[in-house]
């Protein structure tokens, strides 16, 4: 995918926290280019550093060390009330969604135009354009405490998006609600990205989320960035520990109670329905068993892994290993 | 039961302690308020932390509301003659009345608005607010339910500490009370003041409780 212009350049960040008599690294040498247009995911363990760099990029933190660019300015550079300013281009969202609960769904995406100072009249008929975006026309008069989590993140979104700001940073967005409820606001994401145009920031420690809708990913583990690339390069072969963490998330456990020979076969984007297995058990003849399928269909072709149990004798398994070799699946032994 | 010169003496009493406890409540939150905010914003964790001037207003603060009433009611007497030309008198009771409890309500105010959720406050920032934004667009209307509990037992204290007003001569019911059922004995003009009192307080509370919960939009 060709991007256009940097929109947000990390370079050399760094954030220490300090505090009566210890200090907590929570950001080391950061360096990081989103361009305009792309999701961009960032992906790490609980304490890694992730809502730090993410309110690094708006100076809600500002970094001890290095710089954030974010549209040709050097923020470390601008004066305090052009940083509120240039906040007002930077959307938010959060995990606990942070509504104001003393006022209605419209009142809430009126916020930010009120704090931009935006006419009353103005602000309202903003407001209406983005309750049609996020799809809760109906609900313009409702009180947060009256909405599902879904629907509270969907007017977080309205809000965030009110002042068209250029970025929009995700903090957790979808960690507190469940699978579907993520997929449509996930959906919801992805169609603002598309039709607005606006440059995604994803923080998130779910490798599902990034698979869903990410073009790019970074991998922060303990402060620093272990591993950067596109989503498809990063999940067939993640490079770094954390990222083989992550990636093969839920197969560690399996190897638990399986002690025999075992082999993962890697999808890297074959088209969904060629019968991989099957055709390997028909020219093989010799039957494997299925310990662990995590397998996605994006953009029509298969993604993911598969665990095999290999049958018990060596000929059999060098068969399967010549078939897997001459058809260029990518796979390795388990052990 | 009374004669109509005691039911005029009741009455009396009771408007001039409404018009200490209403006069005093005002004058006490455009003092305590704005004290409670800066509390608040000027905190290790608030939206502009200044920690000098947040230390200096708290030990000010502690040290009013550690001082007993009775007691600043009479050390603020020269003060009280000073701003009113008398001791003696319903508005000379609304000077202690305001002093000691303005910092009560700082402190009222300080934990109302430190309930307001830190993620709403972290929302506001992101957004480009200022902190006088953040002060008047998010903790005050986010807190004004538990702003509201806070007023109802604030206008009680002061209620409450006017009563002892009556010791000074101050007028009121707590006056009342004071001469009627303690130094002559007469235990049903007491009773009769306490009881009003006491009706007093309730309607108090139970109007705060019905703004609260017209006002607040969680329930
Ligand atoms: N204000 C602060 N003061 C001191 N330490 C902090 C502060 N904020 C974060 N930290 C520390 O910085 C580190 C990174 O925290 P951060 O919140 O960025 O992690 P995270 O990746 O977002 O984790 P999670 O997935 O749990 O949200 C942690 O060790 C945390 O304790
Ligand atoms: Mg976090």
């Amino acid at each position: 995918m060709a991007y256009r212009e940097p929109m947000i350049e990390l370079i050399g960040l760094g954030k220490t926290f300090e505090s009566k008599n210890n200090y907590v690294k929570a950001l080391e040498d950061i360096n990081l280019t989103i361009y305009e247009g792309e999701i961009f995911g960032i992906i790490g363990l609980s304490g890694a550093g992730k809502s730090t760099l993410v309110r690094c990029i708006n100076y809600l933190e500002r970094p001890t060390t290095g710089k954030v660019i974010f549209d040709k300015i050097d923020l470390s550079e601008v004066h305090d009330y052009e940083l509120l300013k240039i906040r007002q281009s930077m959307g938010m969202i959060f995990q606990q969604f942070n509504l104001l609960m003393q006022r209605n769904v419209l009142q809430n995406i009126c916020f930010p135009l009120e704090i931009a100072g935006v006419s009353k009249k103005d602000a309202i008929k903003r407001a209406y354009e983005l309750l049609e975006v996020v799809g809760l026309t109906d609900k313009a008069k409702a009180y947060p405490a009256q909405l599902s989590g879904g629907q509270k993140q969907r007017v977080a979104i309205a809000r965030a998006l009110a002042t068209k700001p250029k970025v929009l940073l995700c903090d957790e967005a979808t960690s507190a609600l469940d699978p579907t409820t993520t997929r449509s606001i996930l959906n919801l994401l992805r169609e603002i990205n598309k039709n607005l145009g606006i440059t995604i920031i994803v923080i998130t420690h779910e490798m599902s989320v990034i698979e869903e809708i990410c073009n790019r990913v970074a991998i922060i583990d303990d402060s620093r960035i272990a591993e950067i690339g596109d989503v498809e390069e990063v999940f067939m072969r993640p490079k770094s520990k954390i990222a083989r963490q992550l990636v093969f998330s839920g197969v560690n456990h399996i190897e638990h109670f399986v002690g025999e020979d075992k082999c993962r076969i890697i999808f890297d984007g074959r088209t969904s329905f060629e019968p991989v297995i099957a055709n390997m058990v028909l020219e093989c003849r010799t039957p494997v068993n299925i310990l662990f399928a995590d397998t996605k269909d994006i953009d029509g072709k298969a993604f993911g892994q598969m665990i095999i149990q290999l049958p018990e004798d060596e000929i059999s398994k060098k068969r399967i290993f010549a078939y897997l070799e001459t058809n260029k699946i990518p796979y390795e032994e388990v052990i | 039961m009374f004669s109509r010169a005691v039911l005029e003496m009741i009455g009396k009493g009771i408007l001039e302690t409404l018009y200490m406890t209403v006069l005093s409540s005002v004058l006490a939150y455009i003092l305590g308020l704005p004290l409670g905010i800066v509390l608040v914003v000027t905190d290790k964790e608030g939206i502009a932390p200044m920690l000098t001037i947040n230390r200096i207003i708290g030990v000010i603060v502690n040290i009013f509301r550690s001082i007993p009433f009775v007691i600043l009611l009479v050390a603020l007497m020269p003060f009280t003659r000073l701003v009113v030309g008398t001791t003696l008198g319903p508005n000379a009771l609304v000077v202690p009345l305001v002093i000691g409890s303005a910092p009560y309500i700082a402190r009222l105010v300080e934990s109302s608005l430190k309930e307001v959720d830190h993620g709403i406050i972290e929302a506001a920032k992101s957004m480009g607010a200022s902190p006088v934004q953040i002060v008047f667009k998010v903790l005050l209307p986010e807190a004004k339910p538990s702003l509201i509990m806070g007023g109802a037992i604030a206008v009680i204290t002061i209620l409450s500490y006017s009563a002892m007003g009556g010791f000074v001569g101050a007028g009121g019911l707590g006056t009342l009370a004071i001469n009627y059922g303690y130094y002559r004995y007469q235990a049903d003009i007491m009773l009769v003041t306490v009881a009003i009192l006491v009706l007093i307080v309730q309607g108090v509370q139970e109007l705060g409780g019905r703004l609260v919960r017209r006002s607040d939009k969680r329930l």
